[in-house]
């Protein structure tokens, strides 16, 4: 049977979502997404520079991904809510990741604005995923305010540090009901397989995979990792000890002594 | 007439519609969506929102973005 993944009405097979941002191009973009085939890709709304000819990067994401549209350079709810609609008027869709962010060292999110931001756009008929901090009382407010996942960082945004709130996550993970989807700070394709082994029900990656030497191969690489983590996850993960537990036979020893057993 | 785009103050000296503002700064129309004093104006409206004096109008297009 297969497994998918149900989010915002929709059922997803691949469960590595990609970022767009810190590629050096576009063409090498494309190459990721098509080696990588994610179901949702994320983008973000900016400004234009006057006179600016540069090529839509729209043009380069595979007509087969869903859009989901980032509110980075909001600062409270209301802002976030601005960017959603013009990414609605736009014809992006209706998919968000709501991204409400105060301070710029760390980029951690302000998860009272964003549970403002979820409120305001689920009553709009938003698909709404929020980034934010692994807290459980505000994921369980997310839930109810019909968030269709939350989105708890691993670690800061292009940290490449890894599940550094694993601890976290995981409560959030054996507590709320919609899917946990872990953004930001995975550095390595070893870090998505530990948090698809840990539960999580997809993770979301940019930086590790835009910024390598081969952003093809990597984004590759993420992908076998998700899938591998996944399967192991459905598969079971035994109990870990402290002692040894031999896997081959404890009798039948070559040696006088395994005799007197 | 000043208008403030994308947060900068510019000046035009006679009345322009939307339409006519994208045109004359070469944006391509695909590409943008349009904020004309917080209001979204679809594509189709353009040619019917005429600027007026210190009117705000915000331009923004896709980026790549995590």
């Amino acid at each position: 049977m297969e497994d998918l993944l149900p989010l915002g009405g929709r059922k997803i097979k691949n469960r590595l979502l990609i970022g767009t941002g810190k590629f050096a191009s576009y063409p090498l973009m494309q190459k990721a997404l098509e080696a990588a085939q994610p179901d949702i890709v994320t983008v973000a709304l900016r400004r234009v520079d006057a006179g600016s000819k540069t090529d839509n990067i729209l043009d380069f994401i595979p007509k087969s991904c869903l859009l989901m549209t980032n509110t980075s350079g909001a600062r409270n709810a209301d802002e976030a809510a601005r960017i959603a609609r013009l990414a609605k008027a736009s014809g992006a869709g209706t998919w968000i990741k709501i991204e409400v962010v105060q301070d710029n060292k760390y980029l951690l999110p302000d998860n009272l604005e964003t549970l403002k931001a979820v409120e305001i756009l689920v009553k709009e008929g938003f698909t709404v995923l929020p980034y934010m901090s692994p807290d459980l009382s505000m994921a369980k407010r997310m839930a109810e305010a019909g968030a269709a996942a939350v989105m708890p960082l691993g670690a800061p945004i292009g940290s490449n540090r890894g599940v550094k709130t694993r601890e976290l996550v995981n409560i959030l993970i054996r507590e709320i009901k919609i899917p946990v989807i872990v953004d930001a700070g995975l550095g390595s394709p070893s870090d998505a397989c530990e948090c698809m082994e840990m539960g999580c029900a997809a993770v979301l990656v940019n930086t590790a995979i835009a910024i390598a030497q081969d952003p093809a191969n990597m984004a590759r690489a993420f992908k076998d990792a998700v899938e591998a983590g996944r399967r192991a996850y459905l598969a079971g993960l035994p109990a870990s000890g402290t002692e040894a537990s031999a896997s081959s036979p404890l009798t039948g020893f070559l040696r006088d002594d395994a005799f007197s057993r | 007439m000043n208008l403030t785009i994308n947060g900068k103050q510019e000046s035009i000296e006679k009345p322009l519609t939307l339409e006519a503002l994208v045109a004359a700064k070469n944006l391509c129309p695909e590409k943008i969506v349009v904020e004309h004093n917080l209001r979204i104006v679809a594509r189709g409206d353009w040619p019917k929102v005429t600027l007026g004096d210190k009117d705000s109008i915000e331009i923004v297009s896709f980026v790549g973005g995590g």
